[in-house]
């Protein structure tokens, strides 16, 4: 064995490849590991549209249904809440919702495509809690300027009752909207949207 | 004399494993300072503690099991129908705050006494990392009795990633493995706390008591002992930790384990604290509880989050506010170690720091209101100035000399020898002897009747005493 003049680049050339190829093959190693922790195909078939008859709802009364796993409610607003959103502009952070998600059918001002009949998906937009809902006027807790609305407990976040959220509250856009539409006037489809033709 | 056949077969052994080297250089021959304190305990009962967390997990795993339908049933089961069951499941649950009491005040005694400083950075940081895993850990294992609480907890926490720009959702959707916390993020999240995130803790420990063994133990004193050696090379303020520190915390181990099975056995729930009352209600995706809060030793942080009106900041805070701990080396001017010789300012921020990290504790703890929001942001901005401001009013601080070698304080004993001595004065001081009245007691008995009724000239006087001393002892 001949000991003298050890080749220092081709080691350093042999370090390196072997380095490369084992980072290359930890990198497609990891795709499969790190991909099996996302949603299973079974996970994301789970999202069928829910069916809700609306006929027996009084004015006022909120109804909770469960789509995709969320909590999804539909709120029949009396004509004197109706009234009360549209004085609410100035404390609203998106009072228009351009920065918040909804379907064209629902994007105006009280964010429903029946102005009496609201329907929004009942999750914070700040970390996931679902809001209270706190249709009475001023109560003692909320204070002289809550005005009818939802009321997260959590980080305490304020919608109003067409789910637009305040100004110097954590939560940062709108509660969503999903996707409906009404079969008839008392049946309603969530997960479905709107057909645009008709608007 | 011929050696028996009890030591051939350990000598046998002993050639061809170093365990009596290994023994000798952790323990028998591993000289730690002579003067550990109170403090000094809670490294051996957070390793006391994750064994007891080890050996109780194993046993529940037996009959728990990670499935949305089944979970909180049996947790159910384990509580009633299991043999001891019920013994099993609160050691652990309760285990997991006495981990988080031992650990913070482990970390406050590193705070007090400089123990992050150099040459110890290193010990920190592998700390700090330990607490992280930890925090995971606990957060994980709360999701899996599958409770109210378990369920909008993690729903909150995970929505946090969702706070990120850009990568934020996918990366929620991504450790959620769903649209919503189910029973994907249960099952994943009975792996991590089972295995994944136990063998973190195993090799962070044992990483920091190594990194510890090589740089020597800090001490109340904030000397480092290796400076002053005996003839033999021994440091002269340094005792075995073998037997000295093992008999000294198995005293530790004692008191320890004896508050421990009080809250075992007469207050496992800790009146909501340790199992909060939420969690008896199995998980309903539909309706979030009308007051959530974290379990106790995640509400410090939890306040920040509240505290910030804005999501992305909130997260940024609270994240911030753990990250900070570990420059805690770096942001400490200050070259004097320990409490007892630093300066009045130091100690007083101290102080701030501790009270606003109660403050925000206890907040976290409570509904969001107006008021309890603005003192969450007083506290907040308190907690970030001890740190942000640290490189400013450390590098001013006044510091008294340190010693070269171990000073020595007057034992409990002498303490309350000097109270006893001082108690009469000090009684006479803030009262004074009046006559008695007259309707009490017969006429002639009068003059040598003496009631004491309290002084509030001497009163004041004490009292001033006492603050000024406190002052003093700030300074």
């Amino acid at each position: 064995m001949n000991n003298e003049g050890v080749d220092k680049s081709k080691r350093q050339f042999l370090t390196t490849a072997l380095t490369v190829v084992g980072a290359v093959g930890t990198g497609y190693l990891a795709v499969p590991f790190l991909a099996q922790m996302q949603p299973s195909v079974k996970a994301m078939a789970a999202g069928a549209p829910v069916e809700v008859d609306i006929s027996k709802m009084e004015p006022g009364q909120l109804l909770r249904v469960a789509w995709r796993g969320k909590p999804v409610w539909i709120l029949n607003r009396t004509p004197e809440v109706l009234a009360t959103l549209a004085t609410l502009d100035s404390e609203l952070r998106d009072p228009l919702s351009d920065e918040s998600e909804q379907p064209p059918s629902s994007k105006n001002p009280v964010r429903s495509i029946k102005p009496e009949i609201f329907v929004a998906v009942g999750l914070c937009t700040h970390l996931g809690c679902s809001p209270t809902f706190r249709p009475e006027i001023a109560p003692n807790d909320l204070g002289e300027k809550w005005k009818g609305g939802f009321f997260c407990p959590c980080h305490g976040s304020w919608f109003d009752l067409a789910g637009r959220v305040y100004r110097g509250v954590p939560a940062p856009t709108n509660l969503v909207i999903p996707p409906y539409r009404f079969v008839t006037d008392t049946q309603l489809i969530i997960g479905e949207p709107t057909e645009e033709k008709t608007a | 004399m011929k050696p028996s056949r009890l030591s051939e077969c350990g000598n046998w052994v002993l050639d061809r494993f170093p365990l009596t080297k290994f023994w000798n250089e952790h323990m028998a021959h591993y000289y730690a300072p002579k003067n550990f304190n109170f403090f000094y305990f809670f490294g051996s009962l957070a390793l006391l503690v994750l064994v007891i967390q080890i050996i109780t997990g194993i046993l529940l795993t037996m009959n728990y099991k990670p499935d949305a339908k089944l979970a909180f049933d049996s947790v159910e089961y384990i509580m009633r129908d299991v043999p001891w069951g019920w013994l099993v499941r609160y050691m652990h649950s309760t285990g997991a705050s006495a981990f988080f009491i031992v650990i913070y005040l482990h970390m406050f005694r590193g705070l007090i006494y400089g123990s992050f400083k150099h040459p110890r950075e290193l010990i920190w940081i592998f700390g700090m990392l330990l607490f992280v895993a930890l925090m995971a850990e606990a957060f994980m294992g709360y999701l899996l009795p599958w409770g109210q609480m378990s369920y909008w907890g993690a729903q909150v926490i995970i929505s946090l990633f969702s706070a990120i720009p850009v990568i934020g959702e996918e990366l929620s959707l991504w450790i959620r493995g769903d649209y919503v916390v189910a029973d994907a993020t249960l099952n994943r999240f009975f792996a991590f706390h089972v295995i994944a995130v136990p063998l973190v803790l195993i090799m962070l420990v044992f990483m920091h008591i190594v990194a510890l063994h090589e740089v020597g133990s800090n001490n109340p004193d904030g000397i480092e002992i290796k400076e002053s050696k005996d003839p033999w090379g021994h440091p002269v303020d340094g005792i075995p930790f073998h037997p000295y520190y093992t008999v000294k915390d198995i005293v530790g181990v004692a008191v320890f384990l004896l508050f421990f099975a009080t809250v075992i056995f007469y207050m496992p729930e800790m009146g909501g604290y340790f199992l909060e009352h939420a969690n008896f209600i199995p998980a309903d995706p539909m309706k979030t509880p009308e007051h959530i809060a974290p379990v106790w030793y995640f509400t410090p942080f939890y306040s920040i989050l509240r505290a910030i009106p804005d999501k992305f900041a909130g997260v940024i805070a609270m994240g911030a506010s753990i990250f900070v701990l570990f420059l805690l080396p770096w942001l400490d001017r200050c070259k004097v170690k320990s409490i007892r010789y630093r300066g009045g300012i130091f100690k007083k921020a101290l102080l701030l720091f501790v009270v606003s990290f109660f403050g925000l504790g206890y907040l976290g703890t409570q509904p969001v209101t107006p008021t309890a929001t603005i003192f969450a942001r007083i506290f907040t901005a308190i907690y970030f100035g001890f740190f942000m401001l640290m490189p400013i009013y450390t590098r001013w601080e006044k510091t008294k000399p340190v010693p070269k070698t171990l000073t020595k304080l007057h034992s409990l004993e002498e303490q309350l020898h000097t109270l006893e001595e001082q108690l009469p004065a000090l009684l006479d001081e803030i009262t004074e002897l009046k006559p008695m009245a007259a309707e009490i007691g017969h006429p002639a008995f009068k003059s040598s009747f003496f009631t004491r009724r309290p002084n509030t000239e001497g009163m004041r006087n004490v009292i001033s005493r006492l603050a000024k001393k406190l002052k003093g002892s700030l300074d």
